[in-house]
């Protein structure tokens, strides 16, 4: 029925929006739809449960504010409420810079995303100037040393293993290649195991013990369900573990797991993992995990990234372009390239309020390039800058010089009509100094239809 | 310990053959001592589903149904209570039709019969594949598999690996090549050799990137220009411990592939997979095996009865307090 928690909360909140103050009554009503909708985003039953009575507390508290509406009181008091659980500031790597190498290690379930990961954090230490080398201490599944050998290469990192079953052997050989070959950081990837499997646990404790790692690292599928936080506490009780890794991130689960293992076990969340290549790795932002738990998008990533990846210049271009309203299917395609080379544009328009709603579903990550390559230079000059006089038989045209279909050349059509509007409608707000919300953005293209 | 291990994995059938004691002794919990429905009953029966990632609408409509049905009614014993909220929750399951047979020795409707094995990443789907193939091997039928993951790191050796293990061939032409085309030599091969089934694995994908789900969509097209049916199955692979999020990925996946059933994986472990209640209900797709462990033999036949206990029984709700 919803899809997240804002569209729950929207409602829950339109329902309270006639009355003037927060009473027992329809603060009763709120809460128990932030539970059910907190449930629906995979937050453990029990954290709800708390977390509700939190915030009935906390709303009760403030009912005598009244130049705002209950609803918008609660909409904060829920997002504060979240973003504090999350943790106040992202937290670092926390690598002794004097100890060498240091030691990370990394435990979870299986297929959480464990191997990917350490070849993602040594990707990125490498690229701090660091010197890492990679240790295959998974010994069990079928080519996870292979797996982790070719993931090693893909990024030129030094992968150790040994031939036989034996972990220990394997993290200390590790260890060993680490001080003779002058490595600083050394990343242990281990077997995925269950918290319930009493001599993968004891191996994972046996490992930790040895190595002393400055950092382990616990790693969790943002889509796991209510069972995530027994097991994060499990892992954490036997292992006491230095931190989280989130993965997954790219996919469209609310992430409520996050949230739970944060109350539960009150262990930072270090890193987001966004994607299947070596690059697709974030640092942890709390208050935008939160956000993104309540469905509210996340605008302040998304600048972020732009800034360090899009070139300023063309964007300003793109943006003057834009304003005067003479962006063309050329600097369409231009601005198709910029973002592909901003990572997962999914991601990115996943983290953008409103956008989520707005673009089509065959989003912009999913468009193959080559056709579109194809489509637009089959195209007239006239036809590029003026992409409204593109009729049936033009694209019949087009479909046919490109070796692709009408129906492709018509999707390209739509989703640069539809980008062009958004682009307007978040420039206006952007130029007016309004918020760039989903309301807003939804208000501005109804306006501007 | 999760439910199924208690099983001491025996296999499949007679392996979840369970007794009305021990089923009495699972679900004291719900009625312990109680012959009718009370909301003391009703509120700790939503607790447990909750709690068993059934989720919040397929809980509530769980309760509201049992709630209708008790009114007014005492039953004549636990047992009798607790029969009559498993078949609610059972009717929520969809069974296997019979064009697509769970048992393995069930003869198949085609020659060669095609199964492709999809999923998001990291589900569990190479190893699906491998126990299926163990599987039908065993059960006397020729098997090939189809290394259609071309994507991830060392997936073709690790597919290679456990082809091995279950003594079947395996068709891959290494890292980045066309998945599509992989499955086209794999069919065509098993044309000509009479082979009795194709197993595809394929690279994991969220179904959110319709680009990936695309390319699942290309592959069956591919494989239907050697054999029109093909494939014959479609299962999804869903690791049981995933939340709310396996709903949306059974609804995309079905809108690209035609997705004929479920394997639920990972169900060794705490979690209860309750999410399939609701997947069975809207999508109307059948769980047909569940994984148990990371051995090629942790592979059971889906059962309603025994996965409606598991997913009542108390010990989860314990561990937590
Ligand atoms: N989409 C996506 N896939 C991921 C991510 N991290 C890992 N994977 C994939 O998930 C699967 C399991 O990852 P792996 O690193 O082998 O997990 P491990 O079993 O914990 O070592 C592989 O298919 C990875 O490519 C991520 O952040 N996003
Ligand atoms: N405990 C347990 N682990 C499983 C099960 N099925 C698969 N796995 C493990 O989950 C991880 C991912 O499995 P894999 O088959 O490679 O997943 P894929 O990425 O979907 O192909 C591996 O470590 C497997 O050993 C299961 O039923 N139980
Ligand atoms: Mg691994
Ligand atoms: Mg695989």
């Amino acid at each position: 029925m919803f899809d997240n928690l804002s569209d729950k909360l929207e409602l829950t909140f339109k329902k309270l929006a006639g009355q003037a103050t927060i009473n027992e009554v329809n603060i009763g009503i709120a809460m128990r739809d932030i539970k059910r909708a907190l449930l629906s985003a995979d937050v453990n039953y029990k954290v709800a449960k708390k977390l509700v009575e939190d915030i009935r507390e906390k709303s009760l508290g403030e009912s005598v504010i009244k130049s705002v509406s209950p609803a918008q009181m609660i909409v904060k008091i829920v997002n504060d409420e979240l973003t504090e659980i999350m943790g106040g500031e992202n937290q670092p790597l926390n690598l002794p810079p004097k100890k060498i190498p240091a030691i990370v290690m990394v435990a979870g379930l299986q297929g959480s995303g464990k191997t990917t990961f350490c070849a993602k954090l040594a990707k990125r230490l490498k690229k701090n100037g660091k010197n890492p080398i990679l240790v295959a201490a998974d010994v069990y599944r079928p080519a996870a040393i292979e797996q982790l050998r070719t993931l090693g290469e893909q990024i030129d990192v030094p992968v150790f293993s040994v031939e036989e079953p034996d972990a220990m052997k394997a993290a200390l050989g590790g260890l060993e290649a680490a001080k003779s070959g002058a490595k600083d950081v050394v990343i242990v990837d281990t077997a995925g195991r269950l918290q319930i499997d009493e001599v993968m646990m004891a191996e994972a404790e046996a490992l930790k013990n040895r190595l002393s790692p400055d950092e382990l690292l616990f790693v969790v599928d943002s889509m796991m369900g209510q069972e995530a936080v027994n097991t994060a506490k499990a892992f954490n009780d036997r292992l006491d573990f230095d931190g989280v890794v989130l993965t997954k991130l790219d996919g469209d689960a609310r992430g409520g797991a996050a949230l739970s293992i944060r109350q539960v076990v009150e262990k930072p969340i270090k890193f987001m993992s966004v994607g299947e290549k070596v690059d697709d790795l974030d640092v942890f932002y709390p208050d935008r995990m939160a956000q993104r738990i309540l469905g509210m998008g996340d605008i302040v990533s998304f600048v972020e990234k732009a800034q360090e990846t899009l070139d300023l210049e063309k964007t300003m271009q793109m943006q003057s372009k834009l304003m005067k309203n003479e962006f063309d299917l050329d600097d369409f395609f231009d601005q198709l390239q910029q973002l592909k080379k901003m990572g997962s544009i999914q991601g990115l328009i996943e983290m953008v309020p409103g956008l989520n709603k707005m673009v089509p579903k065959q989003d912009l990550e999913n468009i193959d390039f080559k056709p579109i390559e194809a489509m637009i230079s089959s195209m007239t000059k006239l036809e590029r800058k003026q992409p409204e006089i593109i009729n049936g038989s033009r694209r019949q045209r087009i479909a046919h010089g490109s070796g692709t279909r009408v129906q492709e050349v018509n999707m390209l059509l739509k989703q640069f009509s539809e980008m062009k509007k958004m682009m307007r409608s978040v420039n206006r707000l952007a130029k007016s100094g309004r918020k760039i919300t989903t309301e807003n953005l939804a208000l501005d293209k109804f306006l501007k239809r | 310990m999760g439910f199924f291990d208690k099983l001491g994995l025996s296999r499949l059938k007679e392996g979840l053959s369970k007794t009305r004691d021990t089923l009495k002794e699972k679900l004291a919990f719900v009625s312990k001592g109680k012959t009718e429905v009370d909301d003391e009953f009703l509120e700790e029966l939503e607790n447990i589903l909750v709690a068993a990632d059934v989720g919040v609408e397929t809980t509530l409509d769980i309760v509201d149904a049992i709630t209708e049905r008790s009114k007014g009614k005492t039953y004549r014993s636990e047992e009798e209570l607790n029969e009559m909220v498993m078949e609610e929750i059972r009717k929520l399951l969809v069974e296997s039709s019979h064009d697509h047979p769970v048992d393995f020795d069930a003869p198949l409707s085609a020659k060669p019969y095609v199964i492709m094995i999809v999923g998001v990443n990291g589900a569990g789907k190479t190893t699906s594949v491998a126990k299926l193939a163990h599987n039908y091997d065993k059960a006397g039928k020729k098997v090939v598999i189809a290394a259609a993951d071309t994507f991830r790191a060392a997936a073709y050796e690790q597919l290679k690996i456990w082809a091995d293990r279950a003594g079947v061939p395996i068709i891959g032409q290494g890292q980045g090549a066309d998945p599509a085309s992989v499955v086209f030599d794999s069919v065509s091969s098993a044309v000509s050799k009479g082979t009795d089934v194709v197993l595809v694995d394929t690279a994991g994908r969220l179904h959110n990137k319709s680009h990936l789900m695309e390319e699942l969509a290309k592959i069956m097209r591919v494989a239907k220009k050697k054999i029109p049916e093909a494939p014959h199955e479609v299962l999804l692979v869903l690791d049981g411990t995933t939340g709310q999020n396996a709903v949306q990925q059974a609804r995309e996946f079905t809108k690209f592939v035609n997705v004929t059933g479920l394997v639920v994986t990972k169900l060794d472990g705490t979690s209860k997979g309750g999410i399939v209640l609701s997947i069975s209900r809207e999508l109307n797709l059948p769980v047909k095996y569940i994984g148990v462990g990371e051995k090629i033999d942790d592979l059971q036949l889906f059962d309603r009865s025994s996965f409606v206990e598991a997913l009542l029984e108390k010990e989860n709700g314990k561990a937590e307090e």
